[in-house]
């Protein structure tokens, strides 16, 4: 799935990174736990969080993940998006809850990432 | 070709910063040109690293060296140690503090990780002194 049309069905708001947008995207992750992530993303993952501090980016960056959802509408400071603009991470913010806007991409055909298979 | 090292400092709950020594070794490795693999593996590692020095000890240093056959990355820290080496490498175990699980941190998976990043694993601690940890990423032809 490309990240434009994750942009447009979570009606998102892109903060940095446009020229991402038609990157394809493989899988998706949701988490608020910065070590799952980095134990079970792999690249081509989009990573979706209610989590909006600097060490997402920096979790991001080491995981080669490039494009993150911030749900419920969350929105970082201006440094947090420097960082990715830096890092060449694309950001999304949508007002959807985790659950939901984790539905909606599951019902357009995204897929997760099986912990058991990695 | 001679071996290459660098070492960071890593300062005790400065997360403002934390993260900018992992960053920098990844940098480090992409100039070199790295295997992309490789490089995530010690970027991951290092991370978990440098967090852990930031959330659970004084402070410490995180150094990298690079040789023909292998990427060392070494984490060593002041203290406080770890008293129980077995159960802190247990998945899910973790002391983490709930203004650290806010972060995003405290899922007791950073030292699990840091094992399965790497070929070779070693983790020292002495109470009172400090942890040292040691991890190998072996190269194969191509990286
Ligand atoms: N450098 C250190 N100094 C002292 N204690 C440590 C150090 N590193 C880890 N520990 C102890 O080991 C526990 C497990 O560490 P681990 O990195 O696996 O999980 P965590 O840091 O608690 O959570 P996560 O890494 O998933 O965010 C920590 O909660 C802490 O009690
Ligand atoms: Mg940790």
């Amino acid at each position: 799935m490309k990240i434009k049309d994750i942009r447009d069905v979570l009606q998102a708001e892109v903060l940095c990174g446009e020229d991402l947008l038609e990157n394809e995207i493989l899988y998706a992750f949701g988490s608020d736990l910065m070590s799952d992530v980095l134990a079970f993303v792999k690249t081509g993952t989009i990573l979706l969080t209610g989590l909006v501090n600097s060490q997402v980016i920096r979790t991001a960056e080491m995981a080669d993940i490039n494009a993150i959802i911030f749900v419920r509408g969350k929105v970082p400071d201006k440094d947090v998006i420097d960082l990715a603009r830096e890092s060449s991470i694309i950001i999304l913010t949508t007002k959807y809850t985790l659950f939901t806007a984790s539905g909606i991409l599951y019902s357009c055909g995204l897929r997760g990432i099986e912990a058991s298979k990695v | 070709m001679g071996n290459i090292s660098y070492e960071f400092p890593v300062a005790k709950d400065d997360f403002e910063r934390a993260g900018e020594a992992s960053s920098k070794i990844k940098k480090i490795l992409r100039q070199l040109g790295m295997d992309s693999g490789i490089i995530r593996r010690v970027a991951i590692g290092a991370y978990e690293a440098e967090m852990n020095l930031v959330i659970h000890s004084l402070g410490g240093v995180i150094s990298i060296t690079i040789d023909p056959e292998s990427i060392i990355i070494t984490a060593e820290d002041n203290g406080p140690g770890i008293e129980d080496i077995e159960l802190a490498m247990k998945e899910g175990y973790s002391t983490a503090p709930d203004r650290i699980r806010e972060m995003g941190f405290g899922a007791g998976m950073g030292l699990p990780n840091m094992k399965k990043c790497s070929d070779d694993f070693i983790i020292e601690s002495v109470v009172g002194k400090g942890t040292k940890i040691v991890m190998k990423m072996m190269l194969k032809d191509g990286d």
